[in-house]
């Protein structure tokens, strides 16, 4: 379909152009482009950025624009993961081989080693997670590489308080986000001037929408963990979310548990995320659903945004990405 | 498909937040759990009706005192386009964020209060759209249900707000009678207005042709980074990464670099990696030239026959961001594209009242949200184009070396 409103398109506008007609990038050409070109400024300003890589399909895809602005040169940075603990062993899998088959570096620091160095108290309760606690251990990972600058994968349409935040977002020393003490960002030029001990947030995809990332990973075929697609998975049904039983999460008695057919939508902890029933076993399959949802993303998957109206700010403000 | 942004510039008071709720809400961009947050706020609405403004306020302060204090952005798109939404507080206050809003935009819409017609307001964002050149300006006379759809109070701010067009310079303005809150001439053309013979303004928006807009004609491409692998196998590759800003490089163009003037001839052009013939605006590639000469990040490749102004002198439109003044000897480092030189302030020439068009000679100091005419002296030379000729090689910002803050808007002229 879209294949004939490009035609339409172009049609319409070659007497306009004339020559340059054919000199016209599509929508996800200029994302690409501009993501390529914030890349590109995070090394020319930076002296030592970090990737934050988890295996989950947004990251992916900053893994494959890193690619894109970096060949055949190594990434000016390593992959950083923090983990939880809690991941989905094929998000884990599938991050180990992504890094070794691109052969760059990954650094992986464990919230569990921050929570009994720090003795740092856990969350209790059905869901219990570790999101909060996540901060801690990149802070310190920021402090002990002295991390100058931290890419990350957020998008502006997931959530209303990122989409307010600078695709350079300056951080103090404790990675807190202050909302109303934002630098202007003007044009495509980039001020990434910090004091020692602040870091800088990078956002190269914030422009994306989550279909503008599905459409790319299919336009350039990119491979994702296995659980992004269609598969048999015991759940517990809770408040209208499936989520999948694991050693972390603690059953009671007459919770609703059942093997059903589900892929995920975002892959963050196995404590709060939530699955989706489906059928979508390819990309273009996927899309479709996508299309044709009426939730969105964070809303259908996210345990955690639904604490309150201002959870993502809140965390964001005391350092959370 | 393509890309639109966008710019809607108006107070809540003139259905800015209801605008884009509006239009996102009619485009099925907005998914059921985000519509049943903001029902569960408009339920102490004594109409009941869903308050689409409250999809636009993002952060605490905002949902609490009912305001927009930074700028936001969202997403829609259509069949035909995707739809960037820079939404920009209208207060007196936040000018420094609509100019940021307005930096990045092919369009601006001007919300006008068809109750109100032209007010101060409206000519402080036309004045703005006018310094930041944006290329399309929509005027959207909103709330016609209030004045009974008249065409006769339409044709009024008509030919108000052309003239303040006239003297602003602004092109491509499109005039359009809508009501957000009713959804009229938003998506579908309204039955409302039978004698408008426009179309609705999604379709508006879906047909601006923001191609034309892109400049091919006089090459700039600023090196942000040189890769250059050392293996054994890569030795000797040496490859200047950025972004063809504007204009088209071939294979085989002899080129020139500023400000060292340098000249070579491009061997190589790659993008993700993949050798091609060309590249144009606004591709990220990699360049390689025949010879081996003295490039780093911050210069600009050229062709030899267009070449950019080179000066150390610059008369610069300045819009004050910094919440300390400005004052004539203030030094500052100036950011342009990948370029950082230090630069200081000569003299302040006068402020503009964007309300008035009025010009202030010689004032002491600029304050937060002024607009200024200045002369700065950069260090070094730099190359550049005048911001209304070239938008992308004429904006350049301040940073405040003690605090790293971007403190100012050069528009250089």
């Amino acid at each position: 379909m879209s294949e004939n409103i490009n035609l339409v398109d172009s049609s319409r506008a070659s007497s306009e152009l004339g020559d340059n007609n054919y000199r016209r990038l599509d929508y996800l050409d200029q994302l690409e482009s501009e993501s390529i070109h914030i890349f590109r400024e995070v090394a020319g300003q930076f002296e030592r950025p970090a990737l934050l890589f988890s295996g989950g399909k947004d990251s992916i895809v900053l893994v494959h624009l890193a690619l894109k602005a970096f060949r055949p040169g190594k990434f000016p940075f390593p992959l950083v993961h923090i983990d939880t603990g809690h991941n989905f062993q094929e998000a884990l899998d599938f991050r180990d081989q992504f890094a070794q088959a691109i052969g760059e570096k990954l650094i992986v620091r464990n919230v569990a080693d921050t929570i009994r160095e720090k003795n740092l108290t856990e969350q209790k309760g059905k869901f219990a997670s570790r999101n909060a606690l996540q901060t801690f251990t990149l802070l310190d990972t920021i402090e002990e590489f002295k991390f100058d600058a931290c890419i990350g994968g957020a998008r502006r349409d997931e959530e209303k308080a990122r989409a307010k935040e600078r695709i350079f977002s300056v951080r103090d020393e404790f990675g807190q986000w202050d909302p109303k003490l934002q630098r202007p960002e003007l044009w495509n030029t980039y001020n990434g001037k910090i004091d020692k001990g602040e870091n800088v947030r990078v956002f190269p995809i914030s422009n994306w929408t989550e279909l503008d990332i599905w459409n790319y990973i299919r336009r350039n075929k990119i491979e994702l963990p296995s659980i992004y697609f269609s598969h048999d998975r015991e759940v517990l049904e809770y408040q209208g979310q499936l989520v999948a039983t694991s050693e972390f999460i603690q059953l009671e008695e007459g919770d609703k548990v059942a093997i059903k057919k589900v892929r995920y939508r975002t892959v963050g902890d196995m404590t709060c995320t939530a699955a989706v029933e489906s059928n979508a076993s390819t990309i273009d399959d996927i899309i479709k659903e996508i299309i044709a949802t009426k939730t969105s993303e964070r809303g259908e998957t996210r345990i955690d945004d639904r604490v309150s109206e201002a959870a993502m700010e809140d965390r964001k403000k005391g350092g959370y990405f | 498909m393509d890309i639109l942004r966008f710019i809607t510039a108006g107070s809540v008071d003139d259905g800015k937040s209801t605008l884009i709720g509006r239009l996102l809400y009619d485009s099925k961009s907005i998914m059921i759990d985000q519509l049943e947050a903001i029902e569960k706020q408009s339920k102490n609405r004594e109409d009941g009706e869903i308050d689409l403004a409250l999809l636009t306020d993002g952060l605490r302060a905002e949902r609490e005192q009912g305001i927009t204090i930074d700028v936001a952005y969202k997403y829609f798109s259509t069949p035909t386009r995707k739809f960037i939404i820079a939404d920009a507080p209208g207060h007196t206050q936040y000018t420094r964020n609509m100019v940021t809003g307005a930096s990045n935009s092919d369009l601006i819409i001007i919300l006008v209060d068809a109750r109100n017609g032209v007010s101060e307001q409206t000519r402080r964002h036309s004045i703005i759209a006018s310094l930041l050149n944006i290329p399309h300006v929509v005027v959207a006379i909103n709330k016609m249900d209030l004045v009974n759809n008249s065409q006769d109070v339409y044709n009024n701010i008509v030919i108000d707000y052309s003239a303040v067009a006239a003297s602003l310079g602004l092109k491509d303005i499109t005039y359009i009678p809508i009501s957000a809150i009713n959804g009229d001439n938003i998506v579908e053309k309204s039955a409302s207005f039978p004698w408008y013979e426009g179309e609705s303004l999604l379709h508006i928006l879906e047909n601006v042709a923001v191609a034309n807009d892109i400049n091919y004609t006089d090459a700039r491409f600023p090196v942000q980074y040189v890769i250059r692998p050392q293996t054994d196998d890569l030795h000797d590759y040496r490859g200047y990464a950025g972004k063809v800003i504007s204009g088209i490089y071939k294979k085989g163009d002899t080129i020139c670099v500023q400000p060292s003037g340098l000249q070579s001839v491009i061997s190589a052009i790659e993008i993700g990696g993949q050798q091609v013939e060309e590249a144009f605006a606004p591709q990220s590639v990699v360049i390689h030239l025949q010879d081996d000469i003295d490039i780093s990040r911050g210069d600009v490749i050229v062709k030899t026959d267009n070449l950019p102004t080179i000066e150390n002198e610059l008369d610069v439109l300045l819009c004050w961001m910094g919440n300390k003044p400005l004052k004539a000897g203030n030094k500052y480092l100036l950011q342009i594209n990948s370029r950082v030189v230090k630069a200081v302030v000569k003299e302040i020439e006068y402020k503009l009242d964007v309300n008035s068009l009025l010009q202030e000679p010689s004032p002491d100091q600029a304050q937060l949200n002024d607009i200024v005419k200045v002369k700065i002296k950069t260090a070094s030379p730099i190359p550049y184009d005048s911001y209304k000729k070239l938008r992308v090689n004429g904006g350049a910002i301040l940073i405040d070396e003690t605090s790293n803050v971007t403190v100012g808007a050069c528009m250089i002229q």
